[in-house]
């Protein structure tokens, strides 16, 4: 079997060829050394979560919050339930990295998930997995049930006093649930509608409990800190960004796929490694951080370090680390339609100004990709994101406005091309010529 | 499909392994699950299934109508024996995802959520699925997704759902 090639920097997905899944492949890749570590040397839970703090671990969900200092929030002397999460709802669009981790290399996450329980004293964890990958979710099931049966999930684990259980659940197609308190209300077997914070999770949480979540990258990036040290997984990235991350590249590129890189490694470098732009097209814009995040010109972008601090500061975020790569071909008109409608199919309908924001949005955006648009319309766009967005109970109306904003200022002349002469600037087509591009042959095909 | 749709006992069986998840008072938690077990069952979920797993879970039948609804990958009604769900949120378009769906559209003559005149096939538009490096990607019936669909690979996937 060939190994599956995420660059040079692999460290959650490294030495992978698709096949090599199973909990004896892990254990050769010095896997559940880190739990072993931990339980026989007797390391304190509280040093477990300095180890964290120290590497600079950022949640890798989206919002790049803190991993040690979100699990020091967690009451670890609070008595009775308390709850783990892992978030593998995975519905950001452009966002492909979490499935990598869940099908072909399950108990990294496993481990990292039992080395969160034991830092917070939480003995039941759940993992929510999006409904779409279905196969995966039976895999995780799988690997779970190994766990078991080796000793490294249950009561007394590996012989110590530490108990955990951890369970799947899966989802069943809402985007939504990828909002934390969202994932915990369909946790709770209700629809899933986010809840007004605070209270945050780290209080109440899963069935009112004081409940932690994190992404699965999160999750998968402990055993590494646990086992080579904090310091080490920080030097591998930058201050205040450490680590590895894995970005998912999507769009008008040779090989759309992941890539697992050092933090603060140039987008330049990143392009490389998925083969360059497909056809040798130019590139014309870039949205770095999943279809949530505004949209960066491409030029620019060829200029940008990729960790959350200078995506930020070119007015961007790096968010999920999904990559979406747009050439010279594509109509910037059309794109920003289809992702309005997107959040407008997946609003939760909750509260008035994403509910109905999301719609006027998608239906202005619509009517000037048809022809039909005033020039006011731009203006009226931009209005319509400020009125959206921070007025919300969760950020998906954030979600929405951002880009929104973005594609109207940084590709205005085209919005304006649409309104003049109703049609498009770059030709027929709009998102580019059917695809030809070179595919990964990953080993699970 | 029967007039009176109810969970088999090879489902309960399934529900009851999905229940030793959640705590005891918290059966409602295999809500979802349950509902994807007796679709799988019966294609789509008729109020009265959803009602016998309402009873099956102690829940009360508007709580699982309510998620029924929320979530896209229920079948609130009868779908062709193969429902194809298809990508075509932006990153799938840049590589195809809405030709592959358009070719689809055309060779089996229906748009979307219409089902074929012999009842073999529904198309649903799809959201991001998680797996936008492999466009164009489509599911078939909520559990098989399909990678780098290409016209020839439409074509297979076609002839192989009889
Ligand atoms: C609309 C919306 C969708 C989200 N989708 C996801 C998702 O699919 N996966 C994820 O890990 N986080 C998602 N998040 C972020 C989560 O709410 C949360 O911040 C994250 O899971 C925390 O984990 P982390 O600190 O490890 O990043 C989403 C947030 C919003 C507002
Ligand atoms: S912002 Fe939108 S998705 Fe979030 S709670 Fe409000 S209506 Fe629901
Ligand atoms: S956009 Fe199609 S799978 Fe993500």
């Amino acid at each position: 079997m060939a190994m599956i090639d995420y660059g040079p920097d692999a460290l959650i997905l490294k030495g992978l060829d698709g096949n090599n899944w199973r909990l004896k492949d892990y254990e050769s890749r010095a896997g559940y050394q880190a739990l072993k570590k931990i339980l026989k040397d007797g390391i304190k839970p509280e040093d477990v979560i300095a180890e964290v703090k120290k590497s600079a671990l950022r949640g890798r969900g989206g919002a790049g919050f803190p991993t040690g200092l979100k699990w020091s929030f967690m009451p670890r002397a609070f008595p009775g339930a308390k709850y783990l999460v892992c978030n593998s709802d995975e519905g950001e669009p452009g966002t492909f990295k979490d499935r990598d981790i869940i099908r072909y290399n399950p108990h990294i996450l496993i481990e990292g998930m039992i080395i969160a329980g034991y830092a917070m004293g939480i003995p039941v964890g759940y993992n929510y997995i999006h409904g779409e990958i279905w196969a995966d979710y039976e895999r995780f099931e799988e690997a779970l049930d190994e766990a078991r049966a080796a000793g490294y999930l249950g009561k007394n684990i590996l012989g110590s006093d530490f108990s955990f259980e951890l369970h799947a659940h899966h989802g069943y197609g809402a985007y939504i649930c990828g909002e934390e308190t969202a994932l915990l209300e369909s946790l709770e077997g209700k629809k899933g509608q986010p809840r007004f914070k605070p209270p945050f999770p780290a209080s109440f949480g899963l069935y009112g409990k004081p409940t932690t979540i994190n992404n699965t990258e999160t999750f998968a990036a402990v055993p590494y800190i646990l086992r080579e040290g904090g310091d080490a997984f920080l030097n591998l990235g930058k201050p205040n960004n450490g680590g590895t991350k894995i970005f998912s590249i999507s769009g008008h590129v040779a090989r759309p796929g992941n890539y697992e890189i050092n933090m603060g490694t140039p987008f330049a470098k990143l392009l490389e490694l998925a083969g360059g732009m497909r056809g040798g097209k130019k590139i014309k814009g870039v949205i770095p951080g999943g279809s949530s995040m505004p949209v960066i010109k491409g030029d620019i972008m060829m200029t940008l370090d990729m960790d959350y601090d200078s995506i930020a500061k070119a007015g961007s975020m790096l968010g999920s680390g999904a990559v979406i790569v747009m050439d010279e071909t594509t109509c910037m008109v059309k794109a920003a339609e289809r992702l309005a409608y997107f959040y407008y199919e997946e609003s939760c309908g909750q509260c008035t100004p994403c509910r109905e924001g999301t719609g006027w949005l998608y239906r202005i955006i619509n009517r000037i990709e048809h022809g039909n648009g005033r020039q006011e319309d731009l203006d009226l766009l931009l209005n319509l994101a400020d009125q959206i967005q921070g007025r919300t109970i969760c950020a998906l109306g954030d979600a929405a406005a951002m880009p929104t904003r973005a594609f109207v200022k940084t590709y205005r002349e085209e919005f304006e091309y649409h309104v003049a002469h109703k049609r498009c600037m770059v030709g027929p087509g709009g998102y580019s010529t059917p695809a030809q591009h070179e595919s990964l042959a990953m080993a699970a095909e | 499909m029967s007039a009176t749709a109810q969970l088999s006992d090879a489902a309960k069986r399934k529900i009851d392994r999905e229940l030793t998840k959640y705590p005891a008072d918290q059966k409602q938690s295999a809500v979802m699950s349950a509902l994807a077990i007796a679709q799988d069952e019966h294609g789509w979920l008729p109020n009265e299934l959803m009602e016998d797993v309402a009873r099956y879970l102690g829940m009360p039948s508007v709580a699982v109508y309510e998620v029924a609804t929320f979530y896209n990958m229920y079948n609130l009604k009868p779908m062709g024996k193969h429902k194809i769900t298809v990508c075509t949120n932006l990153p799938c378009a840049l590589s195809g995802g809405v030709d592959a769906a358009e070719y689809l559209k055309q060779r089996l003559g229906v748009g979307w959520k219409e089902m074929t005149a012999d009842g073999r096939f529904t198309i649903v538009e799809g959201e991001c699925m998680g797996a936008c490096g492999d466009a164009p990607v489509l599911i078939v019936n909520n559990k098989r997704m399909c990678s780098f669909m290409s016209q020839d690979k439409l074509d297979q996937l076609i002839e192989e759902l009889k």
